[in-house]
């Protein structure tokens, strides 16, 4: 980094969804304008206003579709009237876009363009049935496939993997991993107060996790619980210079610096080489670990894109903390879990807090930002001084738009 | 016999009405799934929604058009495959949108019986009227020269006897729905001393397809459903009338309800489900099955007062139920009929005072709901029972009579040759009624 880049005043709205207990399909609730207007003004007033912004980013996947809504930068006035003429982008990535705008940001900063740039993302699924939703999301893979694709389309594709990866690894190991990450991510979730499945009061996640999938009823391998829910939410984030953060007046210690990022981009139009790995994934953390020079041995806290339970472990192995194949066991051993090695996902991640598709590359960041800063509250875990930094790896589509960002408390 | 054949000219008569309806739906996608098979295209399949009211076939329109699509949607991922051929068809929604509008193309509202002239199979499910059912079939019969097979959704009119007074040389058979037939898993099979092997061969192909329970009844005036059910109800009331004598009516129906939902541990008691089936329908089975139970009177002289008093149950269009017996919140009961005094008198202020009067309820009993889908019922039906059995208040001793009384009327229908066997019984309680355990059991020996 040829500039010191900090991440500072995150704002989550509440992941909305099935299982909040404020929930009802059938009212109505915050949409769009209210969720981009709430995580806004959350971390405007962090940042001492509008005033002190030079430019804005919005993530968003598909409003087009969820909402009839395009040209999202037109809502950032909409937060206040004080970003009004101010530059505004949108940008999308599938769910891998708000780590995009996180870049965009980052690179604003690197530029010398702006000091100060509020980034948000935002999804509001919860318009429409699943079963719809599985429609729209399907554009985060390559359009021709959707044909011969499963009526769940990307719950059909990960579906796929986790069969591939339970032939060659074990059923009943990658199972059981499989219902680990989960539990893990529901405690971790309890823990949130935004999680959606904050109000989750089942007695055994784990066992709730084993239930056999139902081909049927929805895919062959994976079960409810082994996928991320509709979710409606929005995330924001301030990312700055050193010039910046004093013109708002936070203190170093409540601050994050971007250290490394790498992005990866693969070939939408082509399957995996391997379904068994996530290899864009792989090289993204790569590129961001050389970026930052460290080792991923110093990593003590990861937010990782575990839109299905088998991609949070394949994740896991991308990484490096486990030889391929022995991903499982590092899950099941309880390296991942709040107290293990490497905490994985410490609000729930994807699975358990919740995946505004849009939102989520930014709720990882906040999520990081509150760890190292102890800002995490109930959830919040202990960063052991050998291991002080923090890694996101947001991922659009099938392991097609990877970023990963390295973090470390300023 | 040819399956598909068969279905391709369909009526039902009286598809505007809660058994028609669900009959339609089912039958109707049940044709739509066959006319989208490859070896059946350039059939033509048509299904007659026939009934007398045009305003309600309005309404049934719009009705079966909510239903096909949910049941699209739950089961588009078999529809992607059946449409795999369609490169039009991509997204779910324009899967689902082409299968409704398959499903819709085949149904044609009418309010002529005509129509029926030309179909291979009549479904019937109008009001419970023998006269009217025997003249419709005659009618069709005269003037349809297809010979076709008569599947009658009649509760209580033996089948033998419809085939008899309409000539119908045993082109007929009881195909006994339960409400509603969408949901409802169970059928009772009815076939007369005449009718054809082969329409039984196709009925059980067609239950099969729609995933139902089938069970086999004797061709007897009530079948075992209501031939339990009406059975219960009469002892219900009669044991609410004794109740009455040091009390009032109101209270002996508030305790003979709750005995039934919570002693016995059903889905709800008698009395709601007097009004939830019409305690104009229950009169008039009763009605006609009577004259064919010569030792036994099956008449309650309490509905024709209710009747009379204008007070009928049943429900209203939108699901919801209607005041009977008791009187509903949000189909929750708040009030009981007390005919005597022609008014409703608010369960709040008889409660305490019956409640107290049964007394003690035993320590292991458990709501209906939490029972019926356990995978220990029996032994938490073991538990309970046995406590029942050594109780001795009051609702316990009322609630040990019951069960008995309900087992020997399921007995009954064994020794009368009304059900095949003791199973059959506790089959059709179980799914047709939802009751959580069958009446046939020795829980209390
Ligand atoms: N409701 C139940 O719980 C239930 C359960 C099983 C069987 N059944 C039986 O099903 C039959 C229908 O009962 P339902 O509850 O659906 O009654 P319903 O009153 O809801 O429907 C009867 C329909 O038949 C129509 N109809 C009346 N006369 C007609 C005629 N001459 N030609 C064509 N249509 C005519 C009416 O307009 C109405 O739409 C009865 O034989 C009943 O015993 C009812």
């Amino acid at each position: 980094m040829r500039k010191k880049v900090y991440m500072v005043a995150g704002y989550n709205t509440i992941s909305m969804g099935t299982g909040r207990k404020e929930f009802n399909p059938k009212k109505e609730r915050a949409g769009l304008e209210e969720l981009i207007k709430e995580a806004g003004q959350g971390v405007l007033q962090k940042i001492g206003g509008a005033k002190n912004v030079d430019e804005s980013v919005i993530g968003n996947f598909i409003a087009s579709r969820f909402n009839r809504q395009a040209n999202l930068a037109g809502f950032i006035p909409y937060i206040d009237e004080g970003l009004k003429h101010k530059p505004a982008t949108r940008v999308e990535g599938a769910c891998g876009t708000g780590a995009l705008a996180l870049v965009e940001g980052i690179k604003s900063v690197l530029a010398e363009t702006a000091d100060v740039v509020l980034v948000i993302g935002v999804e509001v699924q919860n318009t429409v049935k699943a079963i719809y939703g599985a429609d729209i999301l399907a554009a985060a893979g390559w359009a021709k496939q959707r044909k011969d694709g499963h009526a769940y389309f990307f719950p059909g594709k990960f579906s796929d993997r986790a069969k591939a990866y339970q032939e060659k690894f074990g059923k009943d190991k990658t199972r059981l991993a499989m219902a680990t990450w989960y539990k893990n991510a529901i405690e971790n979730a309890r823990l949130s107060p935004t999680a959606q499945e904050y109000h989750n009061t089942s007695t055994d996640p784990h066992k709730v996790a084993m239930a056999e999938p139902n081909p049927k009823g929805f895919v062959d391998s994976l079960n409810v619980f082994d996928c991320s829910k509709v979710s409606d939410g929005a995330s924001a984030i301030a990312v700055v210079s050193e010039e910046g953060l004093k013109r708002i007046g936070i203190p170093l210690s409540e601050a994050v610096e971007i250290i490394g990022y790498g992005q990866a981009e693969d070939d939408i139009t082509k399957d995996p080489t391997d379904p068994t790995r996530l290899e864009t994934t792989s090289i993204a953390v790569k590129k961001a670990l050389e970026s930052a020079s460290i080792t991923k041995e110093q990593v003590g806290t990861v937010e990782c894109h575990d839109c299905f339970t088998i991609a949070g472990i394949m994740a896991v192995e991308a990484i490096g903390f486990a030889n391929y194949g022995e991903g499982i066991d590092f899950v099941i051993d309880g390296n991942t879990s709040r107290t293990g090695k490497v905490p994985f996902n410490t609000t729930g991640g994807l699975i358990g807090w919740g995946h505004p598709t849009g939102a989520t590359g930014v709720h990882q960041a906040v999520t990081i930002l509150e760890q190292l800063t102890g800002k995490a509250g109930e959830a919040q875990i202990k960063i052991s001084p050998d291991r002080p930094y923090g890694l996101s790896v947001n991922m659009g589509g099938d392991d097609k738009t990877l970023t990963a960002i390295v973090y470390k408390k300023a | 016999m040819n399956y598909t054949d068969k279905l391709e000219n369909v009526t039902v008569l009286g598809a505007a009405g809660k058994m028609g309806s669900g009959i339609l739906l089912l039958t109707a996608i049940e044709m739509a799934d066959l006319s989208l098979k490859p070896e059946n295209k350039g059939k033509h399949f048509v299904i007659n929604a026939m009934d007398v009211s045009s305003e309600a076939l309005h309404g049934l329109m719009k009705y079966i058009r909510a239903q096909v699509l949910k049941a699209a949607e739950r089961k588009v991922g078999m529809l992607r495959t059946v449409y795999a051929n369609r490169t039009d068809l991509i997204e779910n929604s324009e899967i689902i949108n082409q299968y409704v509008d398959d499903v819709m193309l085949l149904i044609r509202p009418s309010v002529s019986i005509e129509v029926a002239y030309h179909s291979t199979l009549i479904f019937e499910a109008i009001k419970e009227d023998p006269d009217l059912k025997v003249k419709i079939f005659s009618n069709i019969n005269e003037n349809n020269k297809k010979s076709p097979w008569f599947f009658t959704n009649t509760s209580s009119i033996p089948i033998n006897e419809i085939d008899t007074k309409a000539k119908l040389g045993g082109r007929i058979i009881g195909v006994h729905f339960y409400n509603p037939p969408a949901v409802q898993k169970l059928v009772e099979l009815i076939k007369a001393k005449t009718t054809l092997p082969e329409l039984e061969e196709f009925v059980l192909m067609y239950a099969k397809n729609l995933k139902k329970i089938v069970v086999p009844s004797h061709d007897f005036a009530g079948f075992i459903g209501n031939g339990h059910f009406m059975r219960d109800a009469i002892y219900g009331i009669s044991e609410a009338e004794k109740l009455a004598k040091d009390s009032s009516l109101a209270e002996g129906i508030y305790m003979i309800n709750k005995i039934t939902q919570d002693y016995l541990i059903r889905p709800m008691g008698i009395f709601q489900l007097i009004d939830y089936v019409g305690i104009d329908v229950c009169q008039y089975i009763m009605s006609v099955m009577n004259p064919y139970l010569p030792n036994e009177d099956l008449h309650s002289n309490l509905l024709d007062k209710m009747m009379e008093a204008g007070v009928r149950g049943g429900q209203n269009s939108d699901g919801s139920q209607k005041d009977g017996f008791l009187k509903y919140d949000k189909n929750r009961p708040v009030a009981i009929y007390d005919i005597n005094k022609k008014q409703y008198v608010a369960i709040a202020d008889i409660q305490a005072k019956c409640d107290d009067r049964l007394g003690t309820v035993p320590a292991t009993i458990k709501p209906w709901k939490s029972v019926v889908g356990a995978p220990n019922k029996e032994e938490i039906f073991r538990t309970y029972f046995a406590d029942l059995k050594n109780s001795n208040a009051f609702g316990s001793d009322l609630a040990k009579k019951y069960a008995v009384r309900s087992k020997e009327i399921g007995l009954a229908l064994v020794n009368d040759k009304v059900a095949f066997n003791e199973k059959d019984v506790n089959t059709v309680l179980l799914t047709g009624f939802f009751h959580a355990y069958g009446p046939i059991n020795d829980y209390l020996n």
